[in-house]
């Protein structure tokens, strides 16, 4: 609980729920005829709204990105090391949108949503989101708020490959693309992670084939698994060396396999268990799906840099050194199609100890970095609102 | 503006793409873009450097150019920069190639080794010259292949590189007559322009 409230945070921050109407045409080929998309936005979105920024989270990530919900909250949003007054993604300055996407589970429609045609929770018939799909929807959300033009579209992971979709698919509508500890497609080693995380939770007895809210139970097992599995790709060896070694609980050996002995076991247990009871099972498997379908590159023949020749805002693309999820030489894939491409296009690699998870993390150079860049939207955006407002008078 | 820039400046043609290798604070780039319109990146690996191109919108690409070039296509820009850097490199030789691979056109600058004053220091001294201009000693110098003026254009012809400008100046980047008496005795930094 924060006692009080930092002062640079966003502060006590509340969700919105929009609903839309328009019916949305999926890549899978099925149509999702309305839905509600959660969202929470931080700062002014200034007269001529040049100033909004877009945030796509990642795998298991949601609206809730800055600030907190109340004074209980244990911790604030998933990305408050970035996002708030004074901090890289500036409040003072910008108008930052978070949405949980669809497929999601913190109140976006998704697999926990009622069918309308059924009457019935979705759970496995929701349909299969892509990037794709997501950036459609995130353009409904960009026009409802009457955003035409992203100042920018930011994320880490799986949400710096929505950043990339965006421009891709639709470069007239932001000048920034920001891609942090992402990659142009999954690797078969990436996917295979997914595929042993979706093995757990499908194989567990109470997934009933994801009709388990039916039956009253979900599968905690195959979810916290899963999650295990996936904190493991989150973390460097450096990072667990560090963190756990092999330091032992009762601080010696039990011999028996009843109780977690090394910390490590036991992190990793605690980390399954809680995201097990708070996360959703068929939304991890939408999400895992979105990962491995995501390849912008294939519409274009396989061709990266013919995929990006379209986009024409500028880039920013970060690493971290000891990211073996997305390693920096996915980045550099990306970084070399874009200048092949002749993109303005700005690389770092950081150093840090912090594997994958270190797009979440401050970290000196990375927040001067990411500060330093923003610092330049913020004032593209000023010097355009000046030309606007010369233009109208 | 350093005044070997200027010179640089000089010869890239407006509207062009530059790939600076070793950009530094991103002055060259900057001033390339606001003055001739000009587009391309920096290549750097010192940290605040990078955070200063960034600041002033420079695109620049945290890359170690003795890890190669080989991740940028052949001919991908007008004219490849860079400048006092090729006497820090692992392979010169290597680098001074790859540079005619990805750019149309190569600008190059070193330091002279063959400078009257840096003879005159090994010549009576018997140590390895230091001086304002150069100020590192031998053991944690980043300059590992130091050459001269004729040096360079000797790898020139054995590389069939043709030269197609070559200016020498002093340390503070001056052109002076008396440097074109003796360039390889008198100047200390030259400026050349290269291509196949």
């Amino acid at each position: 609980m924060p006692s009080d409230i930092p002062a640079d945070s966003i502060g006590l921050v509340t969700p919105e729920t929009l609903h839309f109407d328009t019916p949305l045409a999926l890549s899978c080929g099925r149509v999702l005829e309305s839905y509600d998309l959660v969202i929470e936005t931080y700062g002014k979105l200034n007269a001529d709204a040049s100033n909004a920024v877009l945030i796509c989270h990642a795998l298991s990530g949601h609206h809730h990105a800055a600030g907190y919900h109340s004074m209980e909250d244990r911790k604030p949003g998933w990305w408050d090391s970035a996002i708030g007054p004074g901090k890289p993604i500036d409040t003072n300055r910008f108008f930052v949108v978070a949405l949980n996407n669809l497929g999601g589970c913190h109140g976006s429609t998704g697999p926990k949503s009622i069918n309308p045609e059924t009457g019935k929770p979705y759970g496995p018939d929701f349909p299969i989101f892509t990037v794709k799909d997501w950036v459609n929807s995130q353009v409904r959300l960009a026009d409802r708020l009457g955003v035409s033009q992203w100042a920018a579209v930011i994320g880490g992971s799986l949400g710096g490959m929505q950043a990339m979709q965006w421009a891709i698919d639709y470069p007239d509508r932001l000048r920034n693309c920001l891609m942090i500890a992402a990659a142009p497609k999954l690797s078969a080693q990436n996917i295979a992670f997914n595929e042993v995380a979706r093995q757990a939770i499908s194989k567990d007895p109470m997934f009933h084939s994801g009709h388990y809210y039916e039956h009253g139970v979900v599968p905690k097992t195959g979810l916290a698994l899963a999650r295990m599995v996936g904190h493991i790709t989150y973390l460097s060896d450096d990072g667990m060396r560090e963190k756990f070694g092999r330091e032992l609980r009762a601080g010696k050996l039990s011999f028996d396999f009843n109780n977690p002995q090394f910390e490590v076991e036991s992190y990793l247990q605690y980390q399954g268990e809680r995201f097990s009871t708070s996360f959703d099972a068929n939304t991890y498997l939408l999400m895992t799906k979105a990962l491995d379908y995501f390849d912008p590159a294939a519409d274009y023949g396989h061709d990266l840099v013919a995929a990006l020749s379209h986009a024409t805002c500028r880039f920013l693309v970060v690493s971290f050194t000891t990211d073996w999820r997305f390693s920096p030489e996915r980045s550099r894939e990306t970084v070399d199609a874009l200048v092949a491409a002749q993109k303005e296009v700005s690389y770092a690699e950081i150093e840090s100890a912090h594997g994958h998870d270190a797009f979440l993390i401050p970290n000196p150079r990375y927040m001067a970095i990411f500060a330093a860049y923003m610092n330049r939207v913020d004032a593209e955006s000023k010097a355009l609102a000046n030309k606007e407002s010369n233009h109208a008078s | 503006m350093r005044a070997d820039l200027e010179i640089i400046q000089e010869w890239i043609r407006p509207g062009s793409q530059v790939l600076d290798l070793g950009c530094g604070d991103g002055e060259l780039l900057a001033n390339l873009k606001s003055e001739k319109n000009v587009g391309g990146y920096g290549l750097e690996i010192d940290q605040d450097n990078i955070t200063t191109c960034i600041e002033k919108g420079v695109s620049v690409v945290e890359q170690d150019i003795d890890r190669g070039l080989a991740s940028i296509r052949d001919s991908s820009f007008d004219t490849v920069v860079m400048t006092q850097a090729l006497q820090t490199m692992h392979r010169p030789d290597q680098t001074v190639e790859e540079m005619l691979r990805i750019g149309k056109e190569c600008i190059v600058t070193f330091p002279n080794f063959a400078h009257w004053r840096a003879r005159f220091y090994l010549a009576f001294r018997g140590r390895m010259p230091v001086s304002k201009f150069l100020p590192y000693t031998w053991y944690n110098t980043p300059n590992i292949h130091f050459c001269t003026f004729d040096d360079f254009e000797r790898l020139c012809v054995e590389h069939n590189i043709r030269i197609l400008d070559r200016t020498v100046v002093d340390h503070k980047l001056r052109d002076r007559w008396w440097i074109r008496l003796w360039p390889n005795m008198l100047g200390e930094i030259a400026i050349y322009r290269i291509t196949r």
